[in-house]
């Protein structure tokens, strides 16, 4: 089991129960999804619209164990539609591990046996993180879209409430792709003595107006989804199951258009090509949808997604993500990114056309304007946008190296 | 490759290392092109604290630079510096690269618009034993460290010392400082440099900007 903290004290794991279990599969293990409860009364979250909410629940997952020096954390931002579960199972019998499970274990990208690794779900989100499905104490309903818009910046002063709440006074690193390198760097900007290190993968410092467009299309789908009522589509007695009620399809369709946007022209084309999903022989019907491969691709990829995402979630993210724009609120890229002295490492890939290597340029050159020390690659891979997730390899090569050695020169200081 | 023919012999990686950190002062910030695994700049940062930033196109040696806390931005210099602003260091050096590139002229300008000098390190194809192969032999030189045939060679650009000072004065720029390297050593003031040395080591700057040449001028001095 890996569960080095309990969710009431915070303490520097030396007892036998935070070792890594040695998995079947060189993972993680079994792990738990923690909760923690922050900005309680009196000390609501002040969110960057203005308007306060609190208290604001955390659903986290750690792995590994804090060094006694708690100079050892790791904060892992998840992408858009994301959780706390980064890798292991929760169960023996659980289906699927962590959505970024290849990538944390033992020898593995980020290593548990040499860092203490924090993921969790944003706010906003739907898995467990205080978010338009949760109940708001005011009412004693879900909030729905009673909740305030939410930034970035919103997201990432959670964050670093529940890493200090964890007793972590600097991280070692913050990574994350998409979305999630946006959090790292807006948790840069904002907290720039917060971390030693940031990997920010296939991400920009803001959403390109193509990247606005495709999130205006999905959010269109939702909206006019009959079943969408404004957001209040929660039935009386609380959220059921997800997939159940609300725009479900409007959703599915959502995901379909933003799923195409993660992959490339190339990935498509050898994924699926032109292939026929049952039969050699076009069906002459007009309103069969899943005739080629790629069709009944998407269309189950809508139809899992909508089994575990919430609509309005979905809404006030991806909402959040239009709104990101690091120049625009901190008045330059150098201004932003230049009061910290973290260490960098950014990479893009050469088929991502949502977050194309242009923009991860744009923050190199600000870093390199202000003397920051950052590396960058542009990594080649066939499959767009999820190459972050998908070439663990490669991604692994890089990220092992800087972190031993920004936990070095952190050691040595 | 013929075992027999001269080969242009590549001075010491250490020396030229010694050569081109004797150039920078303590706490400069400074930019190598083609910083390979970030041996170079690795020393710059832990014995003169300058503040550093590599730029490399093979991987393997990016990923050696990063091992090394050698931050380096994987770039091909033929598609120029792009993400480097205007001025954003004090040097920028090239050692051994400038005639392996597509338009040494271009890069050179680039250099001078991130850098106020820059470091070229370029191997003379004007030596002796150079002419004397082509003129014995009739064949093209080769160097030891790359030991190319000329149609899969990296050295694109066959130059001389006097060929690379043609391009300096036509291009507008300064020789601040000019070391030959003759069988491994640098020698400031060496007759017959054209024919006797392997390789040079030349710190340029722009001429428009008096005012960066008065103040690097005690610093040349001091060495």
């Amino acid at each position: 089991m890996t569960v080095p903290l309990t969710n009431t004290a915070p303490s520097p794991a030396h007892d036998s129960s935070g070792e890594i279990s040695s998995a079947s599969d060189g993972g993680v293990g079994l792990v738990q999804t923690q909760y923690r409860t922050l900005f309680a009364p009196p000390h609501p979250l002040v969110l960057e619209c203005g308007q306060q909410i609190g208290p604001i629940t955390v659903a986290y997952e750690t792995y590994g164990e804090l060094s006694p020096e708690r100079d050892n954390a790791l904060f892992v931002c998840h992408a858009l539609t994301g959780d706390a579960h980064l890798a292991g199972r929760h169960s023996a019998d659980d289906r699927k591990p962590g959505w970024w499970d290849k990538f944390v274990g033992p020898g593995r990208g980020l290593d548990p046996t040499k860092y203490f690794i924090i993921c969790a779900n944003v706010l906003g989100g739907c898995q467990g993180t205080t978010g338009p499905i949760s109940i708001n104490p005011e009412t004693g309903k879900p909030y729905g879209l009673a909740l305030p818009v939410l930034t970035v910046g919103d997201m990432v002063t959670v964050h670093q409430e529940l890493v200090r709440s964890l007793g972590i006074e600097k991280l070692l690193a913050v990574i994350g792709g998409s979305l999630g390198g946006m959090q790292a760097l807006e948790w840069v900007a904002k907290f720039p003595d917060a971390m030693h290190a940031v990997i920010c993968l296939a991400a920009a410092a803001n959403l390109s107006a193509q990247g606005i467009a495709f999130n205006a299309v999905g959010r269109r789908a939702i909206m006019v989804d009959p079943n969408f009522q404004d957001g209040d589509y929660y039935s009386a007695d609380g959220p059921k199951k997800y997939g159940e009620e609300g725009p479900r399809y409007g959703l599915a369709l959502a995901r379909m258009i933003a799923h195409i946007t993660y992959l490339s022209e190339v990935s498509i084309e050898r994924k699926f090509g032109r292939r026929l999903q049952n039969s050699d022989h076009l069906a002459y019907e007009l309103q069969k949808e899943t005739e080629f491969q790629i069709e009944s691709y998407l269309h189950y990829q809508g139809k899992r997604f909508i089994e575990r995402f919430d609509a309005n979630s979905y809404l006030y993210l991806i909402r959040a993500m239009d709104y990101f724009d690091m120049a625009a609120k901190y008045g330059s890229l150098e201004q932003a990114l230049g009061q910290t002295n973290a260490r960098f490492l950014i990479t893009s890939y050469n088929t991502d056309w949502l977050f194309p290597s242009s923009q991860s340029r744009e923050i190199v050159a600000a870093l390199v304007k202000t003397g920051r020390h950052v590396s960058y690659l542009e990594l080649s891979s066939v499959f767009g946008h999820d190459s972050f997730l998908l070439e663990i390899e490669q991604l692994e090569e890089l990220v092992i190296p800087f972190l031993s050695e920004t936990l070095r020169q952190s050691r040595k200081h | 490759m013929s075992a027999k023919r001269y080969c242009y012999s590549d001075p010491e990686a250490a020396l030229v290392d010694r050569l081109i950190m004797d150039q920078i002062q303590p706490r400069q910030r400074v930019l190598d092109l083609g910083c390979g695994d970030g041996r170079l700049l690795g020393r710059l940062r832990d014995e003169l604290h300058c503040s550093i930033q590599g730029i490399e196109l093979n991987h393997l040696h990016v990923v050696g630079s990063i091992g090394k806390g050698v931050p380096v931005i994987q770039s091909d210099l033929d598609e120029g510096l792009a993400e480097i602003p205007d001025n954003a260091f004090d040097i920028a050096v090239l050692s051994q690269t400038l005639q392996q590139v597509l338009r040494p002229r271009e890069l050179l300008t680039q250099m001078l618009r991130v850098a106020r000098q820059t470091i070229v390190v370029v191997p003379n194809f004007g030596h002796w034993r150079v002419r004397l192969q082509l003129l014995l032999q009739g064949r093209a030189p080769v160097t030891n460290r790359l030991p190319y045939d000329w149609y899969n060679t990296p050295n694109l650009h066959l130059l001389s010392m006097l060929d690379f000072r043609d391009l300096i004065d036509r291009m507008h720029i300064r020789i601040v400082r000019e070391f030959p390297v003759i069988r491994g050593r640098p020698v400031q003031r060496a007759w017959a440099a054209n024919l006797r040395a392997d390789s040079a080591l030349f710190v340029l700057e722009s001429q428009t900007n008096p005012q960066d040449a008065s103040s690097a001028e005690p610093q040349s001095a001091a060495k």
